[in-house]
C-alpha cells in the first residue's frame, strides 16, 4: 500500500476530527470584540427619577456590573433572584440598563407613539416590575430605543458586562447570570479587578 | 397500540438491515450462494417493515393523536389533511424515518433492476447498503425514536411551522432524499467492486443508471426547494448559500463530475480512481449534509433542534462508513492503475480537467461552510462566511467548466488535433463573446458580471447547435428522420442537460442584473409603477383559512393600458403559535415574473406593498427540468436494458454452469 | 474525414450567429424596456402611492449593504431579509448613518467594532482568513498542476504506443514483403462519441 493513497484517509480524519470538536462549541454565541477597551459613555435617564439622568463615568473609579434586562424578557426571570442575592450580600455593585421596554415587547406597537408617552410608558412598566421581583439595582436607567445596546454590541437580553475602575470592560456574560459563572467567572474577576487598584 | 405496532415494525426492519448486513458479504466471501441469496429477501422484508413503521407514524399525525410526541409538536387537529401527512418528515425524527425509508426504497429498486449483476456482486452492494441501514435505522432507534410518547397526551397540539405548510415542502423533502440518499447505490457498487477486486468497464456500466437517476432526483429536489424559497419567503431570493443548502449543493457537484468519470471508466477503462473516489466522495458529503443539519455545529434557517449527542452519533457513523471506504481504497488503490491511454488533446483529458475543477468548486464550497467552524475551534475569533464569498469564488471557478463542458464534446476520445478543433470552434467562441456584450449593451447593464453570463450562455447555446448540426451531418447522404433516429438517448440526454445549464446561466445572469424592487404605502384605488407595470390597489378583504387568520389583497396588474391578472396576496397570522406569516402573489411569466408581497397596514388604512420585478427568472427552474430531463433520457438508453439482456444470460448460463 | 469547406462555414456561422442575436435581443428588449420611470408625478396626484421609504436611493443603497450584514439573532439571515427587532434597529442605524454622509465601510466598521467580524457575511482579508480566500486558488492551482503533470506523464505513454505500432507496422510490411502468414496490426475503431 503506498502512502499516498491514505491521504483521503488521513484528510477526513483531520476533518473528523474538527467536527467532533465542534459539537461542544456554539455557533450562535458572539464574543463580544469591546473586551478591554473603553466601554460606552452613556447618559440616560434614570428609572426611579426620570428628570434626572445618569452617566456611565459616574461609576468610575468602581468595579461594577451592567445588567442589561427588561420587563418582556423571560430568560431575566430566571437571573432575578440571583441578582438580588447578589444585592443582599453587597457582593458587586449592579447597575440596570433597561433596554426596549416598551418597543422591545413583542404585544406593543409603538408607531405614531410619541417618544415622551413612551417613556412614561417604560418608566411604569419598569418600576412595576422592579416593585413585583425585587431592585438589586444600585440604579437602573432607561435605553428607551436600544441605541446604547447597539453601542455595547448587545444583540439578546440578559447580557451582563463587567467594567473595570478606569471604564473599561472587562467581560461579558451572555445569557442569564448562573450560581456557576457567578462563582467561576465573575466574582473572580472582579477580586482581580479590585485589587489591581 | 398504533405507535407501538410502528415502532415494533423498526425494530424488526434494524433486526433485517443487520441481517441484510452481514450475511450477504459473508456469503460474497465464501462464494456460498446459500448465503448471498439472503441478500434480496432481506432488503424486501426491510422494506415492507420500514413503510409499515412510517405508515404507523403517518396514522397518528393524521387522527391528531397528541399523545405521541412528535404529533403534538408538529400537528395540530385544524391542519388540512395534507399537512398532516407531510408534517411527518417536517422535523428532525420524521425526516430520519423517511431517510431509511428512501435508502430502504432505493435497496430494493436494486434487488429488482439487478438480474444482470453477478451473485457475489449483488451481494456485495447488498450488504453495504444494509449497514448504511441498519446504521440510520439504529440511529433512529437509540437516539430519534419518532414513537416516543407524551403522556398525558396534550389536548391541542402546537402546529406545523407554517412555513412549511405549503406545496413547495409536500415534493422538496421527497425528491431531495430521493436523491440524497440515491448516491449511496453507486457508493455501494464502488465498494462492492472494491471488495471484488475487479473494477472495470461492466462495472462503471451498471453504476451509470443508478448514478444518473439519484443526480436527477437531486437536481429537482434542490430546484424544487429553491423554486419554493422563490415564492414562499416573500422577496424573492431563491439561493442563500446556506450551510444546509450547500450541504445538498456539494453531493451534486461531486455526483456530476462521478457521472461523467463513470462515462470515461465504461467507455475507456480509464479513470478508475478517479471514479471510485468520487462515489465515496458524493456519498460521503451526502452523510456529512446530514451530519450538518442534525447536529449543532452551525447555525442554519434549515437546521433542525439539535442535540450534540445526536451530532456525535452521526458523527460516529460517518467516521465508520467513510474511514472504512476509503482505507479499502487505499488498500486496493494499486489495482486501479492504468487503464486507457490518452494525449495531451482528447475527450479524456477534457474530462479530467472536469473531474479537477468540479472537485475544487465543491472542496472550496465546504471550505466555506465549514470555515467558521474551524476558525472557532482553534480559538482564532468567530466570523461569518457568506453569499459576498460564495459568490466571488464559485463564479471564477465555474466559468471554466462551463467553456470546458462544450468544448469537451468537439474532442475525440485518445487523441485529437487542437488547431483542428479550436479552428471549428474559434467563431463560435467569438460570436458568444459578441454576443454577449452586444445583449448586456442592449439591456443597458453593461456589467463584467453580466457580459460573463450572457457570454457563457450563448456559448453554450451556440456550441449545442454546432453539436447537433454536425451530429446530424454524420450520415451523410442519409433521409432526414433516420439521422435524427441514429442519435441516441444517451447524446440527447448530454445534449439537453449542457443546453439546461446555458439555459439557467441566462436566467441567473438576467435576474442578477436587471430585477427591480419597490416598497410602497398603498391606499384603495391608488397606484405604483415599477419596470413599465402599473400596479392598482383595489384594497383588502379577510381571507381566513382553516388554521390562519389572513388579510388578501386585491391588486390589478395592468401594462399598456391593458389589465393583464390581478395578484392576491396575503399576509397570514397562524393562530396556535401566532407566527405571521406572507404569502406572496406572482404573476409568471415567460420572461419575467411580477411578484407582489402584502405588508402591515399603517394607522391611516394604507397597507405596506412590496414590489419586485424579476426578468428570466423561469429560466432558472426551465434550465433545471432540461438537466433532468437530460438525466432521464441518459438513463434510458436502450444500450443498458440490452447489455444488462445480455449480462443476464451470461448470468444465468455461469450459475447453471456452477450448479452443474 | 469529411471535406471541409472553409469557405461557407465561416458565413452561415455569421448569419446563425447574427440571428440568434437578433432572437434574444427582441424579447430581451421587450422585457426589459419600460425600465425608466413614467415620468415624476405631480405631488397633488393623490392617485399614485407613495413609496415607503422617504429617500429610495438611500433605502436602495442601505438594503443592499444590509444583505451582506448578519443577523445575530436569527439562524442565519441577512438583516435585509430578518424582521426580527434586533434587525430592524441595525438597519436603521446602517440608514441613518449612509443618511449623514459616512460611507460603506464606515458604517461596517462601526458595526464590526461593535459585534466583531461575525456580523459581516463577506470575511475580512487577514492572517485568519488567508486560508479561506486563498484556499480555492491554491486548489485550483493545485488541481491544474496535477492536472498538467499526469497529461504529461501520460502523453510519454501513448508516444511509447505510437512508437511500438510503428514498430508493428514495420514488422508487417516485413512480413508481408517475405510472405509470411502474419495478421497485420489492427487497432481497434475509434469511438466517436
Amino acid at each position: 500500500m503506498k502512502a499516498k493513497f491514505l491521504v483521503p484517509l488521513l484528510l477526513f480524519f483531520g476533518l473528523a476530527g474538527f467536527l467532533a470538536f465542534g459539537l461542544t462549541l456554539n455557533p450562535r454565541e458572539v464574543p463580544s470584540p469591546l473586551i478591554d477597551k473603553p466601554a460606552p459613555n452613556f447618559r440616560l435617564a434614570r428609572l426611579d427619577q426620570p428628570d434626572k439622568t445618569f452617566a456611565l463615568e459616574e461609576m468610575r473609579g468602581e468595579v461594577w456590573l451592567l445588567n442589561v434586562w427588561a420587563s418582556w424578557c423571560v430568560a431575566c426571570r430566571q437571573e432575578h433572584p440571583l441578582l438580588v442575592r447578589m444585592a443582599e450580600q453587597k457582593l458587586v455593585p449592579v447597575v440596570g440598563l433597561n433596554y426596549k421596554e416598551v418597543r422591545g415587547d413583542g404585544a406593543i406597537s409603538v408607531r405614531g407613539m410619541a417618544l415622551e408617552a413612551e417613556t412614561a410608558m417604560a418608566v411604569e412598566r419598569g418600576q412595576r416590575w422592579l416593585k413585583e421581583h425585587g431592585d438589586p439595582y444600585l440604579l437602573s436607567v432607561m435605553d428607551i430605543d436600544g441605541r446604547i445596546g447597539i453601542d455595547f454590541g448587545v444583540y439578546g437580553v440578559p447580557e451582563t458586562f463587567l467594567i473595570d475602575r478606569e471604564g473599561r470592560i472587562r467581560y461579558k456574560h451572555i445569557g442569564p447570570i448562573t450560581p456557576e459563572s457567578l462563582q467561576g467567572q465573575i466574582m473572580p474577576k472582579v477580586e482581580e479587578l479590585r485589587r489591581a487598584g | 397500540m398504533i405507535p407501538e405496532l410502528g415502532h415494533f415494525a423498526l425494530i424488526l426492519a434494524l433486526v433485517l438491515s443487520m441481517v441484510q448486513a452481514v450475511v450477504p458479504l459473508v456469503g460474497a466471501q465464501r462464494n456460498s450462494a446459500a448465503l448471498m441469496a439472503v441478500g434480496r429477501p432481506a432488503a424486501q422484508g426491510q422494506f415492507f417493515f420500514i413503510l409499515f413503521s412510517y405508515v404507523c407514524l403517518t396514522w397518528a399525525f393524521i387522527q391528531s393523536d397528541f399523545s405521541v410526541q412528535l404529533a403534538a409538536s408538529n400537528s395540530h387537529s385544524e391542519t388540512p389533511l395534507m399537512y398532516k401527512i407531510t408534517g411527518v418528515w417536517g422535523n428532525h425524527e420524521g425526516s430520519l424515518l423517511l431517510w431509511a425509508m428512501s435508502l430502504s426504497l432505493w435497496t430494493v429498486a436494486v434487488t429488482v433492476f439487478s438480474r444482470h449483476l453477478p451473485d457475489a456482486f449483488l451481494a456485495r452492494v447488498l450488504g453495504v447498503l444494509g449497514l448504511v441501514s441498519a446504521g440510520f435505522i439504529s440511529f433512529t432507534l437509540v437516539t430519534s425514536n419518532p414513537f416516543e410518547r407524551l403522556l398525558p397526551g396534550v389536548a391541542e397540539g402546537r402546529d406545523l411551522n407554517p412555513l412549511l405548510q405549503d406545496p413547495g415542502m409536500i415534493i422538496h423533502p421527497p425528491l431531495l432524499y430521493m436523491g440524497y440518499v440515491g448516491f449511496s447505490v453507486a457508493f455501494a457498487f464502488a465498494i462492492a467492486a472494491l471488495l471484488s477486486g475487479r473494477l472495470d468497464a461492466a462495472w462503471a456500466r451498471w453504476s451509470r443508471p443508478w448514478t444518473t437517476v439519484a443526480w436527477v432526483f437531486l437536481t429537482a429536489g434542490i430546484a424544487v426547494g429553491s423554486g419554493w424559497a422563490y415564492y414562499e419567503l416573500g422577496w424573492g431570493g431563491w439561493w442563500f448559500w446556506d450551510p444546509v443548502e450547500n450541504a445538498s449543493f456539494m453531493p451534486w457537484l461531486l455526483g456530476t463530475a462521478l457521472m461523467h468519470s463513470l462515462a470515461v471508466t465504461e467507455k475507456r477503462g480509464a479513470f478508475r480512481s478517479w471514479t471510485v473516489l468520487l462515489a465515496i466522495g458524493a456519498f460521503s458529503l451526502s452523510l456529512l449534509g446530514t451530519f450538518l443539519v442534525r447536529s449543532g455545529v452551525i447555525t442554519s434557517v434549515h437546521a433542525f433542534a439539535t442535540d450534540p449527542k445526536r451530532g456525535l452519533y452521526i458523527l460516529a457513523l460517518l467516521v465508520i462508513v467513510i474511514g472504512a471506504s476509503l482505507l479499502l481504497y487505499a488498500a486496493r488503490a494499486n489495482k486501479l492503475m492504468g487503464g486507457g491511454s490518452f494525449s495531451l488533446v482528447s475527450r479524456e483529458t477534457s474530462l479530467l480537467a472536469n473531474n479537477v475543477l468540479l472537485t475544487v468548486a465543491s472542496a472550496s464550497v465546504l471550505l466555506g461552510t465549514l470555515y467558521p467552524l474551524f476558525l472557532d475551534a482553534l480559538n482564532l475569533g468567530k466570523i461569518s462566511v457568506g453569499p459576498p464569498y460564495f459568490e466571488a469564488v464559485f463564479v471564477p471557478l465555474m466559468t471554466p467548466v462551463v467553456v470546458l463542458m462544450m468544448f469537451g464534446p468537439f474532442l475525440r476520445w485518445k487523441d485529437d488535433d487542437l488547431l483542428a478543433e479550436v479552428r471549428r470552434v474559434a467563431p463560435i467562441f467569438v460570436a458568444s463573446v459578441a454576443i454577449g456584450v452586444g445583449s448586456a449593451w442592449a439591456v443597458d447593464h453593461l456589467t463584467w458580471r453580466t457580459v460573463l453570463g450572457l457570454s457563457l450562455a450563448a456559448w453554450v447555446v451556440l456550441a449545442s447547435l454546432r453539436l447537433l448540426a454536425r451530429r446530424l451531418g454524420e450520415r451523410a447522404g442519409a433521409a432526414a428522420g433516420s439521422r435524427l433516429r441514429s442519435i441516441t438517448a444517451s447524446w440527447w440526454g448530454m445534449w439537453l442537460a449542457h443546453l439546461g445549464i446555458g439555459i439557467f446561466i441566462i436566467g441567473v445572469t438576467m435576474v442578477g442584473s436587471l430585477d427591480r424592487h419597490l416598497d410602497v404605502r398603498m391606499k384603495e384605488g391608488q397606484r405604483a409603477e415599477l419596470a413599465g407595470y402599473t400596479f392598482v390597489f383595489r384594497g383588502a378583504v379577510d381571507a381566513d383559512g382553516p388554521n390562519y387568520d389572513a388579510a388578501r389583497g386585491n391588486i390589478e396588474l395592468v401594462r399598456d393600458g391593458r389589465v393583464l391578472g390581478v395578484l392576491d396576496p396575503e399576509k397570514r397570522v397562524y393562530r396556535a403559535q401566532g407566527m405571521p406569516m406572507t404569502e406572496a402573489a406572482l404573476d409568471i411569466g415567460v420572461f419575467r415574473d411580477v411578484y407582489v408581497s402584502l405588508g402591515e397596514q399603517l394607522e391611516d388604512g394604507s397597507w405596506i406593498v412590496s414590489l419586485y420585478y424579476k426578468p428570466f427568472i423561469s429560466w432558472i427552474w426551465a434550465g433545471c427540468v432540461l438537466m433532468g430531463l437530460g438525466g432521464i433520457f441518459a438513463a434510458a438508453d436502450r444500450r443498458y436494458r440490452r447489455l444488462a439482456a445480455r449480462d443476464a444470460a451470461a448470468a444465468v448460463g455461469g450459475r447453471v454452469g456452477a450448479a452443474a | 474525414m469529411p471535406a471541409d469547406p472553409r469557405s461557407s462555414l465561416p458565413v452561415r456561422r455569421s448569419l446563425a450567429a447574427g440571428a440568434l442575436a437578433l432572437l434574444l435581443a427582441a424579447p430581451l428588449h421587450a422585457a426589459t424596456a419600460g425600465g425608466a420611470p413614467a415620468g415624476i408625478p405631480a405631488a397633488t396626484d393623490a392617485g399614485v402611492a407613495p413609496a415607503l421609504a422617504a429617500d429610495p436611493q438611500l433605502e436602495a443603497d442601505m438594503m443592499e449593504l444590509s444583505h451582506k450584514l448578519r443577523c445575530l439573532v436569527c439562524q442565519n439571515q441577512s438583516i435585509a431579509e430578518s424582521n426580527a427587532p434586533l434587525a430592524v434597529d441595525l438597519r436603521n442605524q446602517v440608514r441613518e448613518q449612509l443618511a449623514a454622509g459616512k460611507d460603506k465601510d464606515d458604517v461596517i466598521d462601526y458595526l464590526v467594532e461593535r459585534y466583531g467580524d461575525f456580523v459581516l457575511y463577506e470575511p475580512p482579508f487577514k492572517a485568519t482568513t488567508l486560508l479561506l480566500w486563498l484556499g480555492p486558488l491554491a486548489l485550483l492551482l493545485g488541481g491544474a498542476g496535477w492536472l498538467g503533470w499526469r497529461l504529461r506523464r501520460r502523453s510519454v505513454e501513448v508516444d511509447a504506443e505510437r512508437a511500438l505500432s510503428v514498430t508493428d507496422r514495420e514488422r508487417a510490411r516485413t512480413l508481408l514483403a517475405g510472405g509470411g502468414d502474419a495478421a497485420p496490426n489492427t487497432a481497434p475503431p475509434e469511438s466517436r462519441k
